[in-house]
């Protein structure tokens, strides 16, 4: 009893861990499976078969060519502009300010569903074709707030003494934003940018409602595939996914540490 | 770092006024800042000496009003075109930088080739160079406003300007800095205005005072000039304590001294002491600005019964006694109901108990006259 009781918490801990990883781990160990019918549904045999070739599948590294495309593009875009929006909403008083911070909640709180239809709407009667100059647009649409929700959050806590201290010091406004701004915005933009990208990424509503009949973008691909049958190649780029999530936050933790322990 | 910097010329301030929308911050100053010395802007928050300093820095426009360095009219330009650097209340040190880049940051942007050394040497300069490497948030408070201070003296500006920079200190590490602070001005010899409402820490480290009130100057001198003979009654209450009593006229019996009346009594009054164009002639005209005799409360003594009769003599009752360790300071009450304050030394002189009536007396050269509404 004493034994549980000291250890309940890292028990409990790992409890809610394995919960959280269950699906991961599942898709991981299923990309190693060699179906014996369409759906990959139930262990037959270790294969590699599905590693070894992963664009096998008809269409899927097409689809997932796309998706990483737009997905590139629109947060691109969408951190530019965001970023731009963050610093005038947070930064500076103009008539309209309040008003244009709520309405840049709006694409957050609006579902999916009315948004889709409605900039389908909006195409049909503009007379714009449906394909991946659609997908890019509303991409960028509701990856945009998310981008200037975070950004604002950042500028709003930069203290704006430390701009004085550096115009103080000799620098120019330009040299003022690239020596002390931006580095410590920096960070709020990464944030934003990365947030937009697996947005982007992992859309199907939208996107499917302004894709057009031809253009099929990974998370179509996914959704098209299991009403027919689940190729084990969505589990090898699920499980490279998750990897390289992995990697980039270890990666971003190990920085951390790196610049927390300098030399005294 | 140990050879002084001759600056161009003094730093003066030619009605410098700024309004924000309805509030008049700084109301027109006029003040000229000797070149090498150590100037103190002193008053209450919100009496728009920050403001003045952010002027000079170049971080505010003035809404009228003129700044020159030396023979060069400065209002015009940008801060970062200007050799003035300031030593921020909240410090304002670059997070993303190390102590030695935060340090170097302005000779970097002057294109200094060797600011690595020189930097280096500013940081030996404030005892910190052993933390160089490391960033601003591993230091102490006390560090941090070293670095700031470093990272605002390495760059030699004609004037430096420091906004309030031991506010966030606590005591001892104040006194510290105070003398460190005077030191190295010393040493490097630039121009420092310091900015602060802690009317001791101006007099302990400046040259000369400004106290500032209102948007607008009250008085400038030397610290002890400013307390022994203030100019106006606001400067008599912000720099001390002091007794003020209301005076109903002069008289004029020629010589060194005037007669000055209060409450049915005559005090003896230097002539030097009272405020251009006073009439001598009896009371004040219906109207006239209210006139007071001020008297420091260490000024004030308690006279022995067998003590030669001094020039002025106030009678008075003994309320409250409180001991403070190295003085006694009691609370008299006049007649006329007022309470003075008198600080005496606990050197064996004679102590008062309330309830006791007692004699205070002063010498006439140290007390002095203000006048306007309190």
């Amino acid at each position: 009893m004493a034994w549980l009781r000291r250890n309940l918490v890292i028990i409990v801990g790992l409890l809610v861990m394995a919960y959280i990883l269950m699906p991961n781990v599942v898709v991981t160990v299923f990309s190693f499976n060699k179906p014996s019918g369409r759906y990959n549904y139930q262990w037959n045999e270790f294969s590699l078969d599905a590693w070894l070739h992963p664009c096998a599948s008809a269409g899927m590294c097409e689809a997932l060519g796309l998706s990483l495309w737009v997905a590139v593009v629109s947060s691109l875009v969408a951190t530019v502009i965001g970023t731009a929006a963050a610093f005038a909403l947070g930064r500076y008083r103009f008539r309209g300010r309040g008003a244009t911070n709520l309405l840049v909640f709006f694409p957050m709180a609006t579902p999916e569903v009315v948004m889709g239809s409605s900039l389908l709407t909006l195409f049909v009667a503009m007379g714009i074709p449906s394909g991946q100059g659609t997908i890019l647009i509303a991409h960028i649409l509701f990856t945009l707030s998310f981008v200037i929700t975070t950004v604002k959050a950042r500028v709003a806590s930069l203290d704006p003494a430390l701009e004085q201290a550096a115009a103080d010091l000799y620098a120019r406004p330009s040299q003022v934003f690239w020596r002390v701004t931006f580095p410590l915005v920096a960070p709020g933009i990464a944030a934003g940018a990365l947030l937009a990208f697996a947005l982007s990424f992992d859309d199907y509503i939208v996107t499917n409602f302004n894709a057009g009949a031809t253009t099929v973008t990974f998370p179509m691909y996914v959704w098209g595939a299991s009403q027919r049958g689940t190729p084990v190649q969505i589990n090898v780029i699920g499980t490279v996914m998750f990897v390289g999530a992995l990697a980039i936050v270890g990666i971003a933790q190990a920085i951390g540490a790196r610049r927390r322990k300098v030399a005294p | 770092m140990t050879k002084p910097t001759t600056s161009s010329g003094p730093l003066r301030l030619v009605g410098l006024t700024r309004h924000f929308d309805d509030f008049v911050a700084v109301a027109g100053i006029d003040l000229e800042v000797p070149a090498g010395s150590f100037f103190a802007l002193l008053g209450p928050s919100g009496c728009g000496k920050t403001t003045t300093l952010r002027m000079v820095a170049g971080l505010e426009e003035p809404t009228a009003g003129r700044i020159y360095l030396g023979d060069e009219d400065i209002t015009a330009t940008r801060a970062y075109q200007r050799r003035v650097n300031t030593v921020f209340q909240s410090y304002a040190l670059f997070p993303h930088l190390s102590v030695l880049d935060n340090v170097g940051f302005g000779l970097r942007q002057l294109k200094v080739a060797d600011w690595k050394q020189r930097s280096m040497e500013a940081l030996e300069l404030v005892q910190l160079a052993d933390r160089s490497r490391q960033r601003p948030r591993q230091l102490s408070g006390g560090m941090q406003q070293r670095v700031a201070l470093a990272r605002a003296i390495v760059n030699r500006p004609e004037v430096l300007l420091l906004d309030e920079p031991l506010g966030a200190l606590d005591l001892k590490l104040r006194r510290e800095m105070q003398i460190e602070l005077k030191r190295i001005q010393q040493e490097v010899g630039i121009t420092f205005i310091h900015v602060t409402h802690d009317q001791e820490e101006a007099m302990t480290m400046a040259d000369t005072v400004a106290v500032m009130n209102a948007g607008h100057l009250e008085q400038v001198g030397e610290p002890a000039a400013l307390y022994d003979r203030p100019a106006t009654a606001y400067v008599a209450s912000f720099l001390g304590q002091s007794n003020l009593l209301p005076l109903e006229g002069f008289s004029d019996p020629g010589g060194e001294f005037v007669t000055a009346h209060a409450h049915g009594n005559g005090l003896v009054v230097e002539r030097a002491q009272l405020p251009k164009g006073m009439p001598l002639d009896g009371g004040f005209a219906e109207g006239a600005p209210s006139v007071h005799l001020g008297i420091r409360p260490e000024k004030l003594r308690i006279l022995s019964p067998d003590e030669a009769p001094s020039a002025n003599r106030l009678g008075g009752t003994v309320t409250d006694a409180s001991f403070t360790g190295v003085a006694t300071t009691y609370l008299v009450a006049m007649p006329w109901g007022q309470e003075l304050t008198v600080t005496r030394p606990n050197d064996g002189s004679l102590r008062a108990r309330p309830g006791d009536a007692v004699v205070l007396g002063w010498d006439p050269h140290q007390s002095f006259v203000v006048s306007e509404a309190l």
